[in-house]
């Protein structure tokens, strides 16, 4: 099993990322932003948190143009599997990846913070470790991650079963209590709370853990 | 020649700092203020040649998320 994390400039949890991919049995390779194509065999893509490019523009707009997330598009459209987190997510709906779009957070406030989660659906390989309707505690560290998209397409995702998690008290403002959603063919997942912050007793918690194993027992190559 | 773009959120978007900065006027007893909504503007300088479609193609590739912003040209 390969995975890949795509490192951007100003990307700081690329390192955690890979260090939960590899406890779950992943062989990982970092990839560079002005790389133009990923791995040959790579299973998953990890697009990490950060703030990359500094955010300029708006979160994960310049990274969204970048070489290697063509590669990301590329290999997302042949049906293969990628995670999202925090900067991440804010990446993938800059591609277009995933629908919607992630807004300061309504009170305005950086907010870090572990926070309970409510697992929407099991019917993924992202969330197949848990139960739906388990609650478990992973940390958010973001200002945008108050998730907006039109009422149209957070009913599409509802009736399609694509929330993956749900804030239990919605801190940042977003549509529907929304934290994490997957793509239509369920093998991309993006969400603003960090599994991979909870992945080790050393993080305090390790409820994130599921999420790892149970992508090492499932993804095939795309 | 040169282009200003003014992106602004969507109506219906919400907008915090917008909101901040109404309850901040009203704290200064600006009491008229009704509403605030933060955008933001980007001057380009462009080479001869450059047409407004050029600036558009950029506004829809870059330069605004249509998902949450809209956005207007001014070609000056």
């Amino acid at each position: 099993m390969k995975a890949a994390v795509v490192v951007f400039p100003g990307s700081n949890c690329d390192r955690d990322l890979a260090v939960a991919f590899e406890q779950a049995g992943f062989d990982v390779s970092m990839v560079w932003h002005k790389d133009s194509a990923l791995p040959e065999g790579v299973d998953i893509v990890g697009v990490p948190g950060g703030f990359s490019y500094g955010d300029y523009l708006r979160c994960g707009a310049i990274a969204a143009q970048s070489p290697i997330c063509k590669a990301v598009i590329e290999h997302a459209d042949r049906g293969g599997y990628a995670l999202g987190v925090c900067n991440g997510f804010q990446i993938l709906t800059e591609t277009g990846v995933l629908p919607g779009a992630l807004l300061r957070n309504a009170g305005l406030k950086y907010i870090c913070r572990t926070v309970g989660l409510q697992v929407a659906t099991s019917d993924s390989v992202f969330t197949q470790g848990y139960n739906a309707g388990d609650v478990i505690g992973v940390p958010i560290a973001h200002h945008d991650g108050n998730y907006f998209a039109d009422a149209d397409t957070v009913k599409a995702l509802q009736d399609q079963d694509r929330v993956a998690f749900t804030y239990e008290e919605n801190p940042n403002g977003s549509v529907a209590d929304i934290a994490g959603i997957l793509s239509e063919n369920r093998r991309v997942l993006g969400m603003m709370p960090h599994p991979e912050r909870a992945a080790d007793e050393g993080h305090g918690g390790t409820d994130g853990t599921a999420m790892f194993r149970a992508l090492a027992g499932m993804v095939t190559a795309a | 020649m040169k282009a200003r773009v003014h992106v602004m959120l969507k109506n219906g978007v919400l907008d915090p700092q917008g909101e901040a900065v109404r309850h901040a006027l009203g704290a200064l007893g600006f009491d008229k203020v009704e509403g605030v909504r933060q955008g933001k503007v980007i001057d380009l300088d462009l080479a001869e040649g450059a047409t407004e479609a050029d600036v558009t193609a950029m506004c829809e590739k870059l330069l605004a998320n249509t998902v949450i912003e809209s956005y207007s040209i001014e070609m000056a």
